[in-house]
């Protein structure tokens, strides 16, 4: 018998027990299971893979002394953001999605699943207070996936082939959109202006009787506020296209909602509320629409609804339009598939959306602003370091201009780690002609003590 | 007194928690708080113009309803609804057939809480040991599939089919072909069509034989053809039931040109026996929820880890973490092919999840993933010996031969001829012993389908539980069938009225919207 007499995670594994059930089914050993995978394909060498651990101490060991090699945002200042961001998760948050049950429950019904579900509409309920429209999806993998949803939403409904997108998008999630949409439409690139808004003028020169819509974010890749979602919605509009929108749901207490400047689609991120970063591991996306048939019928998502049941005064929920997904009797014919994607960070999202109430999501866009200007004003007290070169207004992060100190990015930042900080993003790369410029990101968790330290920093770095 | 009789084989005193809660938004009263969040620093509020700045227009105008609850009302909500869950830590997790629902060690949750606070664009000389674990969990998917590279980008099963078919894709770009069909099976993952489908393909089904229950090689050849660009496929299927001439059927189509994706979401009944690469497959995913016992959390976040041959890794999305011989690092290079993937998903994957599997792989080793295998398989075997005993109980495909692999399908439409009651009216019914019961696939391709898969995780006793518990039920059926029809009686709640499901004047997708059409 190859493997152990008594794992904890296999009790059938203790020899007697074994033995018995095999009796049962007529054989004398395991070896006569897979009876039907041909001797030619069954593997005949040990797969090399270091043997078990003797106990769960020694796995315990050995993971931390693996990952004691590594540091983190808690040990280190933090200013890295760019779709992963670092915000202050309240202790309930980790408590509820720590728990057992939602842990480990699965695809059970309605019934025997029911705080599930409720959990779920209830998250939905309050994204969609949050966002300002009427129906959200049980969240996707993340921000790419459900920017790329939207944009293949916007297509079957205004059965076009070109999407707009601005010139300032994560070039990763372009990327994810791209190979996600690739089929069935082209994606083309609108440009930025000097503020680092959308370029107005481009945009009109680009929408046609082809466009499906403009794809635009508030704030953008870049941190900054765009101040003409209007215009932007109602140019295209104009066209017959729809206008959609990424946004940081963390921005909304205090920023207008997409709606009220015209957004049809809205999409996002629910990494912010409430979920750490784990690495990138924590993001999860979402999509909203009004409650017009559509635009629902168009969501390739689980929605789950409230309904009556046969006990009167009791609350029932179920899945909405199910024949619309994957796994309704349609199949492929159904809206592009469903499947396991970031459930457990919708439930966390909606607890903390009712953990931090109106007054404490409008808070905390108070401070994450007041924060964030603050370290520009600070960095930009830096000699020859340009913060904020489109002079606009933004939400949490800026661009900051190292070219004239003479230093690249990545320079600086390896000066900072040196001394415990992890500087922006280097945006060298993905907009060359941004030169040797960082995204830095401020949030609620930064005290003026970081900042003060992050501006000392950079000044002895830099003389 | 008298020794209390507890020789029941089922749990006919069994009731899920079922605490009444209201919506959290009628739980909310005007002036409470859930978290103090505090204000900006004076000395930092002195200096700036804080939310003043916010352009004309661009400040939210409208009040923003959420609910006002104290920090222990929003705890005891959610405490409730977690009560109202059936997660596998507190049922027999039997009934979800081909989702592989297994015990998700605790330790393994614990030690992934020690990546919480790593951002993923951190230098690579800070997180030389989170990459480790991720190039050592690739290495052991390569030896348990047989593949040469893993991307662990796709988050989840679906996405890791829209990888291989977006692979499939890729390398028909670069060779310049064109070729626009995917062959899969009617038991196969209803995503292995509908993912192909997103990445631009039409869809070919083959049938199932009806003795076998696997299609014949000649269908096959039939099918296929210039335009073939892939076959994708489970095997075993949800049937349970393996195809022993799966290696045909990949020669076939790489006989005319096309690629072969294996569909391991559940790779449960065949670790250490049979790999993937070895039936010739050029591609497979794994999810790490089902095989790798990283925890379901209600449905994501997941891991679809895909794997191909070496010919491939130029194609698969970016970046893949390698190793120099010092020091691990991202590797943009290898897959910088211009017809590569790309991104599928934004950084590296879901870390806590990869970090997971990479433990429970290492708590069993080679030989106790073997055990893993050998062991779900015969327990699966030991139920269906067991269920087929049973005369409501039937399964089609069945000659004596066709041995069950970590799961079957079973009909129940004998039951349902004499006695009316369907495999949804069981379903329903199980629930009021604590058990899930899963509606399987849709389409349902066999009448009244019954789909089981008992992992390595419930020992015999809770298998037989599941055995006593299915046959109190079945007895019900005929004696008292009205019970069973209208059940759940002690589950959290009675049955849904779904009639308003369908259409948009009548469902509620919020609380908002159900106020809206709810309300005289």
């Amino acid at each position: 018998m190859r493997g152990f007499e008594s794992h904890p995670y296999i009790p059938n594994s203790v020899p007697d027990i074994q033995a018995e059930m095999l009796k049962e089914i007529g054989m004398t050993s395991l070896e006569e299971l897979h009876k039907n995978v041909p001797e030619l394909l069954k593997l005949k060498n040990d797969m090399n893979i270091p043997e078990a651990f003797g106990s769960e101490y020694e796995l315990k060991r050995h993971v931390e002394r693996v990952l004691s090699k590594d540091t983190d945002c808690h040990k280190n200042i933090n200013f890295l953001g760019a779709g992963c961001w670092q915000h202050y998760v309240p202790a309930i948050c980790d408590e509820i999605n720590g728990k057992g049950e939602f842990l480990t429950a699965y695809g059970g019904e309605p019934y025997n699943d029911e705080g599930r579900f409720q959990a779920l509409f209830e998250y939905e309920s309050m994204v969609a207070e949050l966002v300002d429209m009427d129906v959200v999806n049980v969240p996707t993998m993340d921000w790419s996936q459900a920017a790329a949803t939207t944009v293949r939403m916007a297509q079957r409904i205004t059965g076009r082939s070109v999407i707009l997108v601005p010139e300032y998008i994560d070039q990763e999630k372009k990327k994810a959109m791209e190979n996600y949409a690739e089929c069935c439409m082209k994606f083309e690139t609108v440009k930025c202006d000097s503020m680092g808004h959308i370029d107005l003028d481009d945009l009109k020169t680009k929408i046609n009787a082809d466009t499906i819509g403009v794809y635009f974010e508030n704030p953008n890749y870049l941190g900054v506020i765009e101040p003409n979602g209007q215009k932007i919605s109602d140019m295209i509009h104009e066209a017959g296209g729809l206008s959609l929108v990424g946004v940081d749901p963390i921005s909304l207490g205090v920023l207008a909602t997409p709606p009220s400047y015209g957004a049809d689609i809205v999409c996002g991120d629910l990494q912010p509320l409430g979920i750490h970063m784990n690495y990138g591991g924590g993001q999860s996306g979402f999509m909203a629409t009004r409650d017009e048939e559509k635009f629902v019928m168009e969501f390739p998502s689980r929605l789950f609804g409230i309904a009556p049941t046969s006990e009167p005064g009791e609350y029932g929920f179920g899945d909405v339009a199910y024949d619309r997904t994957s796994f309704g009797h349609h199949r492929e014919h159904g809206k592009e598939y469903v499947g396991t994607q970031s459930a457990l960070w919708g439930i966390t999202a909606g607890v903390y959306l009712a953990t931090m109430g109106p007054q404490g999501m409008e808070e905390v866009g108070k401070i994450i602003m007041a924060n964030a200007q603050y370290a520009a004003k600070r960095l930009s007290q830096i000699p020859c370091v340009k913060v904020n070169p489109f002079g606009s207004v933004f939400f949490k992060e800026f661009v900051v201009d190292f070219t004239a100190t003479g230093k690249t990015v990545a320079e600086v930042n390896k000066a900072l780690l040196a001394k415990g900080i992890f500087g922006g993003k280097d945006l060298s790369k993905d907009f060359p002609a941004l030169n040797q410029s960082a995204l830095y990101c401020v949030t609620e968790i930064h005290t003026k003590e970081d900042i003060d330290t992050l501006a000392a920093a950079l000044t002895e770095v830099l003389k | 007194m008298k020794r209390i009789d507890r020789s029941s084989k089922v749990r006919t005193g069994f009731h899920q928690a079922k605490w009444d809660e209201p919506i959290i938004y009628e739980l909310s009263t005007p002036g409470e708080r859930g978290i103090l969040v505090g204000q900006p620093e004076k000395a930092i509020a002195e200096e700036v113009k804080g939310v003043s700045a916010i352009p004309a227009g661009m400040a939210r105008n409208t009040k923003l309803n959420l609910p006002e609850m104290s920090q222990s009302r929003v705890l005891r909500h959610y405490s409730r609804l977690a009560q109202q869950t059936l997660g596998a830590d507190v049922n027999i997790e039997i009934g979800q057939g081909t989702c592989t629902v297994k015990y998700s060690p605790k330790v393994n949750d614990q030690l992934a809480n020690l990546i919480r606070e790593y951002h993923p664009l951190q230098d690579e000389s800070t997180v030389q040991g989170i990459l480790q674990i991720f190039h050592e969990t690739d290495k052991y998917m390569c030896e348990i599939s047989g593949m040469d590279r893993f991307s662990l980008q796709p988050s989840g099963g679906s996405q890791g089919i829209m990888t291989m078919a977006s692979v499939i894709r890729a390398y028909f770009k670069d060779k310049g072909e064109d070729r626009d069909e995917i062959i899969t099976t009617i038991y196969s993952h209803p995503s292995d069509a509908a993912a192909p489908a997103v990445a631009g393909f039409k869809i070919i089904y083959l049938q199932p034989d009806p003795k076998t229950g696997v299609p014949d090689l000649e269908q096959l050849k039939a099918v296929s053809g210039p335009r073939t660009a892939g076959y994708i496929v489970a095997n075993p299927e949800d049937t349970g039931v393996y195809n022993s001439h799966v290696k045909e059927f990949v020669d076939h189509i790489h006989s005319i040109g096309g690629l072969c994706a294996y569909d391991q979401a559940n790779a449960n009944g065949l670790l250490g026996v049979t790999r993937a690469r070895d039936a010739g497959f050029d591609m497979c995913f794994f999810n790490l929820h089902k095989t790798f016992s990283t925890p379901h959390g209600c449905g994501g976040p997941a891991c679809g880890a895909t794997g191909v041959q070496k010919d491939l890794v130029k194609y698969l999305p970016a970046p893949l973490v390698g190793f120099d011989g010092k020091k691990y690092f991202l590797d943009y290079e290898t897959v910088s092919n211009p017809c590569a993937v790309g991104k599928v998903r934004e950084w590296y994957g879901v870390a806590p999840v990869v970090l997971k599997a990479y433990c429970w792989i290492r708590s069993l080793g080679p030989n106790g993933l073997y055990q893993v295998a050998k062991t779900a398989v015969l327990n699966n075997n030991y139920m269906f010996k067991k269920l087929m005993e049973l005369p409501e109980v039937s399964a089609y495909y069945e000659d004596g031969n066709n041995q069950r692999v970590e799961q079957a399908r079973y009909s129940l439409e004998k039951l349902t001829k004499e006695t009316g009651i369907g495999t949804l009216d069981i379903q329903r019914r199980m629930m009021d012993f604590g058990m899930h019961y899963w509606t399987s696939h849709h389409p349902f391709y066999l009448p009244e389908p019954m789909t089981l898969e008992p992992t390595e995780t419930p020992s015999k006793k809770d298998i037989d539980e599941y055995i006593e518990t299915l046959k109190y039920v079945f007895k019900e059926a005929h004696e008292n069938p009205e019970t069973i029809k209208t059940a759940p009686h002690r589950s959290v709640t009675h049955q849904v009225d779904e009639s308003g499901m369908d259409d948009q004047a009548t469902w509620a997708l919020s609380w908002k919207t159900y106020l809206k059409k709810y309300t005289e």
